[in-house]
């Protein structure tokens, strides 16, 4: 018989490990508290560098499937553990032990209203990047006009903010942000686009060219400092304030679409599934891998492993590849001897 | 805009206001620039409302201008505080009630920094008993008298003779309000609905029939600024910003500003006739400016109260603009008679600004 590894979370990394042990031979359990398999990347419409279809990306990861067992609207009742392996409670009901367990429990976004100077939720003209990308993937949205003549995207709202608890970068957003505006610019060629950026982490492959064609091709403004406030004006625009700090001056400009980038916190199931079985979380929220250079997907608990953005905020390839190391890393555990 | 979005914030910060059972502390410079202000509040809550206000003649300053223009020390505003808790003490009393936003926000500094550091709190009842030999408890609530206002915003509307309605149209009357710094900007848990959106005036206005204005300078400085004003040279500053705010404003046709600051209201209302004078611009109809108003003017004129018995006619800006919207009815000819009617001065009148 084979044996069997539960998959808490089916977004992206709780695919990718799922498909992976499965090629590795094994009977993995993936549960998922939400209707549908793929995470965040499933209401996303495009990737970063080369502008991928995510709907390719979560139904590649999909069709590699046939064979694990998946419970859809099913949360964790309870975990024990055993003395070789863990007692896992379904809230369907389903009791499952398993040598192991990976928690694939991802990210939650940061609520854009918490910034209340930015107005979201407040302002009809304020949108979130997760916001923009259902408008992308055909979702209508009345808050984002039909011929905006300038659009401004604020960084980071939400990390690297101590005011919001969270002093973490989350790594995905200035990529992001320069895709969305690209992406806007290309539907709205006469639009100008400002960025307003603490500092760009364009780390990953083609990430820099990708910003020099943002300028070059597309003639985005890049300015360097923060949106101080934002406020409404009688024609129903919005007045943005900010400080230029390459120039040193304030800037206010008048924009009718501004679209937060809300950062990346971790998933707060995660913590209370991690509790469970005493598992730590480290000062960011975020689940406490064993080691952050030589065991990232291992936990300081025997059999239980990460994989993705529960242990910090992660690109797509890199929390498919860390899925892909879950997966092996599991993989070893079983077969060494016990 | 989203209103729901609004109540939402405002949700998250509530404050818990007794209603009953007041120390209350005049503000310095209120008692010169606006003393019906503080007159009326102690009418509308001791004596309409039925509440008990309980003043004591020996409370001086809080020191709160001092600290904040840099010439005294924090610990030597923290003594002087301490005694007024002392007086508070003495007189049997819990509830802090402040008329003045900057000494709001000293009291609420100096708890929240003896809460980080209690030994400052020792050294400073040390100082306290070395001085005068008081001792003290904490109040266990400071609010603004704005909050008070607020908290009895409804009862108030109950008994209202006029709404702030225009009574030939029937349309609400557009407001500004404008909360002081000292209010919630330092601590925006302790103001009611924070600081980005703050709903203590808007939430007057609103329940006395106004519509509130939200421009896109409400959140600015009104010019005071302590050393934008107390340093002569810097009052070209202090000007551009009060200029700033009411250009903001303009487009939205404002009927009446309110505030809950000493200094708010005097700057507003001042630095229209310097920008009437200046520029040869006025923010009203007519030639006139925007009316200026405490809280405390705005309430008594919904309760009824004669407009010149608050002192409306000791502010720059004519309220006649106002009051005839409102269907108020006053006697053009006492608006400067002194008391029991006695002749005394009029005001030279500006060149620009129309005063009445």
């Amino acid at each position: 018989m084979k044996e069997s590894v539960v998959i808490i979370g089916g977004g992206i990394a709780g695919m990718e490990t799922a498909a992976s042990l499965l090629e590795l031979g094994y009977s993995p359990i993936l549960v998922e508290q939400s209707d549908h398999l793929g995470g965040h990347v499933a209401s996303w419409y495009r990737l970063f560098p080369d502008m991928t279809p995510a709907s390719e990306v979560v139904a590649s990861l999909k069709s590699r499937l046939d064979g694990v067992t998946v419970f859809l609207e099913t949360g964790i009742q309870f975990i024990n553990r055993l003395r070789d392996g863990y007692n896992v409670m379904l809230s369907n009901g389903v009791s499952i032990v398993a040598k192991a367990v990976v928690m694939a429990t991802g990210f939650k976004l940061f609520e854009a209203a918490k910034k209340e100077e930015y107005g979201y939720g407040i302002y009809d003209r304020v949108i979130t990047n997760r916001d923009l990308e259902k408008w992308f993937s055909g979702i209508p949205d009345e808050r984002i006009p039909s011929a905006p003549w300038n659009i401004g995207f604020v960084h980071c709202v939400g990390s690297r903010d101590v005011k919001a608890g969270n002093t973490q970068c989350s790594k995905v957003c200035c990529m992001t942000a320069i895709k969305q505006a690209i992406e806007m610019k290309e539907k709205f060629p006469d639009a100008e686009v400002y960025c307003f950026y603490m500092d760009l982490r364009l780390f990953g492959k083609k990430y820099e060219d990708f910003y020099i064609s943002a300028q070059k091709d597309y003639g985005i403004h890049f300015l360097r400092g923060r949106v101080s406030e934002v406020s409404e004006t009688i024609d129903g625009r919005l007045l943005v304030k900010a400080e230029d700090t390459l120039s040193g001056r304030p800037v206010k400009i008048n924009m009718d679409l501004l679209v937060l980038m809300s950062g990346m916190l971790c998933n707060p199931a995660a913590a209370s599934i991690a509790s469970m079985v005493k598992a730590g979380a480290d000062d960011s929220g975020f689940l406490r891998s064993r080691d952050n250079v030589t065991g990232v997907v291992e936990s300081e608990r025997k059999g239980l492993f990460f994989a993705g953005a529960c242990t910090g905020a992660k690109t797509v390839p890199e929390t498919i590849a860390e899925a892909r190391s879950a997966a092996l890393s599991v993989h070893n555990y079983l077969r060494r001897p016990r | 805009m989203i209103y729901q979005g609004k109540q939402k914030i405002w949700s998250d910060y509530q404050k818990e206001i007794p209603d009953d059972h007041w120390f209350y502390v005049r503000s310095c410079i209120r008692q010169s620039f606006f003393p019906a202000s503080e007159a009326h509040f102690v009418k509308i809550v001791r004596d309409l409302l039925g509440k008990d206000l309980y003043e004591n003649p020996h409370h001086t300053t809080c020191g709160g201008i001092a600290y904040h223009s840099d010439t005294i020390p924090q610990e030597t505003a923290m003594t002087i505080v301490a005694r007024q808790f002392a007086l508070m003490t003495e007189a049997g009393y819990k509830n802090l009630v402040t008329s003045c936003i900057t000494s709001f926000g000293n009291y609420t500094e100096i708890l929240e920094t003896w809460r980080e550091f209690p030994e400052l709190e020792a050294r400073i009842r040390e100082h306290l008993w070395k001085a005068c030999r008081r001792e003290f408890d904490k109040p266990e609530y400071v609010a603004h008298a704005s909050d008070v206002i607020y908290k009895l915003r409804n009862e108030i509307a109950e008994r209202a003779k006029f709404r702030l309605v225009n009574h030939e149209t029937g349309e609400p009357l557009r407001i500004v309000e404008h909360i002081g710094c000292h209010y919630s900007k330092m601590f925006p848990h302790k103001g009611v609905g924070g600081a980005e959106y703050p709903c203590v005036l808007s939430g007057m206005a609103e329940s006395w029939g106004g519509k509130v204005i939200d421009y896109p300078e409400r959140r600015h400085c009104c010019g005071f600024g302590f050393r934008q004003y107390m340093v002569k040279a810097n009052r070209g500053y202090s000007v551009s910003n009060t200029h700033k705010k009411f250009e903001s404003m303009e487009p939205f046709q404002p009927d009446v500003i309110i505030t809950n600051c000493p200094g708010c209201p005097y700057f507003l209302d001042r630095w229209q006739y310097v920008i009437a004078e200046q520029t040869g611009k006025t923010y009203g109809k007519n030639g006139y400016g925007i009316p200026v108003l405490t809280y405390e003017e705005l309430a008594g004129l919904v309760l009824g109260y004669d407009p010149w018995d608050l002192g409306l006619q000791i502010h720059q800006v004519a309220i006649e603009p106002l009051l005839d919207k409102m269907g108020v009815s006053y006697d053009p000819s006492k608006k400067y008679l002194g008391l029991d009617e006695k002749e005394i001065m009029k005001p030279g009148l500006p060149t620009v600004l129309k005063c009445c």
